[in-house]
């Protein structure tokens, strides 16, 4: 185990968390940046050679490697411990191939993205049915698509690059499903008129896959097959229909990932993490950029992990240039979050046999009747298995309203030598501890 | 609820709530449970779910032998739906002292009509692979079972509704009155009140003595066959028996989804839920001490829970003197799940004015206890 000190740590090494570093550093702060990939870039700027990249990402990686940021990857942060004093924050981190590293900072970047949002509906566990960040690592890793007949359903720009991206693998693109309705996707189309670059993207997109029926108010309602993906039926507001294919890729959307913020009591405000011009959270010395605090692209993500680094390096005041920016792109966020709102329907596709948790293999019947998450949890064991809930929480939010519960220790799977050594090491000599355990 | 009148109200949902609700429906009782939250979510669903016979005194070897052999013979649908496992508890000895205490344990056992075996230190690990070599041996108690508590809860709930009995959740009592329970605006009335609150008993009966006994448990991904019985070390019984401010203490349970629940650690603290890392990382390394393959094993989730502790180690049950109407099945401490069937017998026994299978003097909720007696 090594214990070290920090002026600044960054969790998650995504756009956000990489201009925050490049930003704190450049303040001559003593940064570690903390990742659980092998390497930098998070979701979207994944990679296996920064040649593949796009201009923005390899400028943004090469400003990073050129800073003085010490780059942990291949860890997991598993606990966060927040000291009586301000800015005595202890951040907890176990290494995929061993180890413990106890780091101490008065100051924590939570820059911990978003995950896919699942909707379940009949044959979503089937091999053949993946997400779009399922789809988009295994063309990375450079699967061959061709000849594969492709249906593409869910919502949001997020659907046109992986469209794109099939369609140059040899897959043949059969639909792209887009479940909000003609007029929303009309109208936010119109609405970025005022910003040029996002629209020329998202026309280079749709150029790619030309020749590929764009549906919009249209979304599949169950996936068949016995035991591999055979077709799918899909329906709009005035008729049904179905469609052979042997790769069905969803995307409904990003949810942010706030575990780590529930965690150490930040306030959270529709499902992502409340912060202040300065990027700062409701708990001292925590600062939240990027998806985490509302779903909004690399743009905004970028933005945001500017002005938490310089704000973490004690800037006086706010770029306001970063501030402009960020706030063009929230509107644009915002209006995105109207137009592609999930349909109603959506919420209703799961049928009794349906499975909810991956994990413990629940179906819907065995929970529909219960009151809340926890119980679902405690009765059924939804929930409860190795992803606790992250993958079904959000489910169960769509289905039933339900809130997720409490966030426990470990913040990822850990090792119990883990556990044992990080609190007897004295991670846990700070005095007051504000994690709820029950 | 219905507009007619119940001969019972049982406030507390929890396994004991369930069971007493069983009890009592089956006397012919027309019963209501009330609950402040949902079924099993409170001191019930914190615990580790063991049916084990345990022997700090007399009277809880009776209770929880007693209570052990209703577990058996649970009607089917309540047996298969708690996920009883048959598995058997390994005590395992630390020291030469723990190992010639083993023959009157067994003895014991034997006198109470349960066969056990003493292990030596080949067959200890044969029994458990993953212990540390060189322990000098250990009890192989077979009659012993892990369960699933909430479900075993519910499963209690609907046998109880099947004969007749209601359930309201989320519906918080604030006081029990002499025949009665006000919850809001409303007086529910009924000839017998039953506090099975759980940890919270206190709070609604202020004298009784049940204090909370704070615990931590850990839960780790799937590892099938890890460990084959419930194991634990015989000093368990000494970290639970004597009320210091902390102890730890190993426990390791084989759960039917194939994960494994480690614990045990007992704090004082009042109603303090917070995790208490330090307590977590001594508890974590006691169990490797004993089970050194742990240390690797993934850990999914920790929590911390509330024991309903009594100062002599026995629960509270029987009439409450004080308050016309009041009875009390509370006071369980971490054996709650066990004895929840033992309570209800030997409530609705008394209730009934029945002779009850075994003496329920030493549990008189009014008598007078003595902590730490030993």
């Amino acid at each position: 185990m090594s214990t070290v000190a920090a002026d600044v740590v960054v969790v998650g090494a995504g756009p956000a968390g990489i201009a925050a570093a490049v930003r704190a550093t450049e303040a001559k702060r003593r940064v570690v940046v903390l990742d659980e990939a092998p390497n930098v870039g998070g979701q979207i700027w994944r990679h296996r050679s920064v040649g593949t990249l796009g201009a923005d990402a390899r400028t943004w990686i090469d400003r990073l490697s050129r800073t003085n940021a010490e780059v942990r990857r291949g860890v997991a942060v598993v606990d966060v411990i927040v000291g009586g004093e301000a800015g005595d924050i202890t951040v907890v981190a176990e290494r995929h191939l061993g180890g413990v590293d106890v780091i101490r900072t008065p100051a924590l970047i939570i820059a911990t993205g978003a995950r896919e949002r699942f909707v379940p509906f009949p044959g979503w566990t089937l091999p053949g049915v993946t997400g779009i960040g399922g789809a988009q690592a295994l063309l990375k890793q450079g699967a061959t698509f061709r000849g594969k007949r492709v249906v593409i359903a869910g919502t949001g720009p997020l659907i046109l690059p992986v469209a794109a991206s099939l369609t140059d693998a040899g897959a043949r693109v059969v639909v792209v499903a887009e479940q909000a309705p003609f007029q929303a996707v009309r109208d936010f189309a119109l609405s970025l008129l005022t910003h040029p670059e996002t629209l020329l993207q998202a026309a280079i997109y749709r150029l790619a896959f030309l020749r590929t029926p764009y549906a919009m108010g249209t979304w599949v309602t169950s996936a068949s097959g016995t035991d591999q993906l055979a077709g799918v039926a899909v329906a709009n507001a005035r008729t049904a229909w179905s469609l052979p294919c042997d790769l069905l890729c969803t995307g409904y959307g990003l949810v942010p990932n706030v575990d780590m913020a529930r965690f150490v009591g930040c306030t959270t405000a529709d499902g992502a993490v409340a912060v202040d011009e300065r990027q700062a959270t409701s708990v001292p010395g925590i600062f939240a950029a990027g998806e985490v605090t509302g779903i909004g692209g690399v743009g905004l993500a970028v933005a945001e992990g500017e002005i938490a680094g310089a704000a973490t390096a004690g800037a006086a005041r706010i770029d306001p240039s970063l501030a402009r920016r960020r706030q063009a792109l929230r509107v644009v966020a915002r209006r995105m979050e109207r137009a592609f709102a999930l349909r109603q329907e959506l919420r209703s596709l799961a049928r009794d046999d349906t499975v909810i948790c991956r994990c413990e293999d629940v179906g819907r019947a065995a929970i529909a009747s219960f009151a809340d998450s926890r119980q679902a949890k405690l009765y059924a064991r939804a929930g409860m298995g190795a992803c606790q809930g992250r993958v079904c929480g959000p489910a169960l939010e769509l289905l039933f309203g339900w809130q997720p519960g409490t966030v426990r220790s470990p913040l990822e799977p850990a090792r119990l030598s883990t556990l044992s050594t990080a609190a007897l090491a004295g991670a846990a000599s700070s005095a007051a501890d504000p994690s709820a355990g029950s | 609820m219905s507009a007619r009148r119940a001969d019972a109200i049982i406030v507390g949902a929890g396994i004991v709530g369930a069971a007493c609700a069983v009890a009592l429906a089956r006397d012919g009782l027309r019963v209501l449970v009330i609950d402040a939250g949902g079924a099993a979510l409170g001191t019930t669903a914190a615990g580790m779910g063991h049916v084990v016979v345990m022997d700090d005194s007399p009277e809880q070897l009776a209770l929880t032998r007693y209570s052990q052999s209703l577990w058996r013979a649970q009607d089917d649908a309540v047996r298969a739906a708690s996920e009883l496992d048959w598995c058997g508890t390994v005590w395992v000895a630390e020291d030469e002292a723990q190992l010639e205490a083993l023959p009157a344990k067994q003895q014991l056992y034997r006198d109470h009509g349960l066969e056990t075996e003493v292990l030596d230190e080949t067959t200890l690990i044969e029994a458990e692979p993953h212990l540390r070599r060189g322990l000098p041996g250990g009890l192989l108690v077979p009659s012993d079972a892990v369960i699933y508590q909430p479900a075993a809860t519910i499963a209690l709930l609907a046998l109880a509704r099947t004969m007749g009995a209601e359930v309201l959740q989320r519906m918080p009592v604030e006081e029990i009155v002499p025949c009665g329970v006000r919850c809001g605006a409303d007086t529910l009335r009924a000839d017998v009140i039953v506090n099975a609150a759980g940890a919270a008993a206190a709070s609604l009966t202020p004298q009784l003595p049940v204090i909370p006994r704070k615990g931590h448990l850990v839960i780790t991904e799937r590892y099938p066959g890890f460990c084959r019985h419930q194991v634990a070390e015989l000093g368990y019984l000494a970290s639970a028996h004597v009320m210091t401010s902390e102890s730890v203490a190993f426990n390791v349970q084989p759960r039917s989804t194939g994960q494994v629940m480690v614990g045990s650690s007992r704090e004082l603290v009042g109603w303090d839920a917070s995790m208490n890392r330090r307590v977590l990382g001594r508890m974590i390394a006691r169990a490797c001490e004993f089970m050194p393959a742990l240390a690797d094993l993934v850990a999914v989730r920790t929590w911390t829970g509330f024991r309903p502790a009594t100062p002599d180690k026995l629960p509270l049950i029987g009439r409450w003197p004080d308050v016309p109407g009041l009875w009390i099945a509370a006071g369980h401490e971490g054996l709650g799940i066990t004895t929840s069937l033992g309570t209800a017998t030997l409530l609705a026994d008394l209730v009934a004015s029945r002779e009850p299978a075994i003496d329920a003097a030493p549990f008189a909720p009014d008598r007078a206890v003595t902590a730490g007696v030993h």
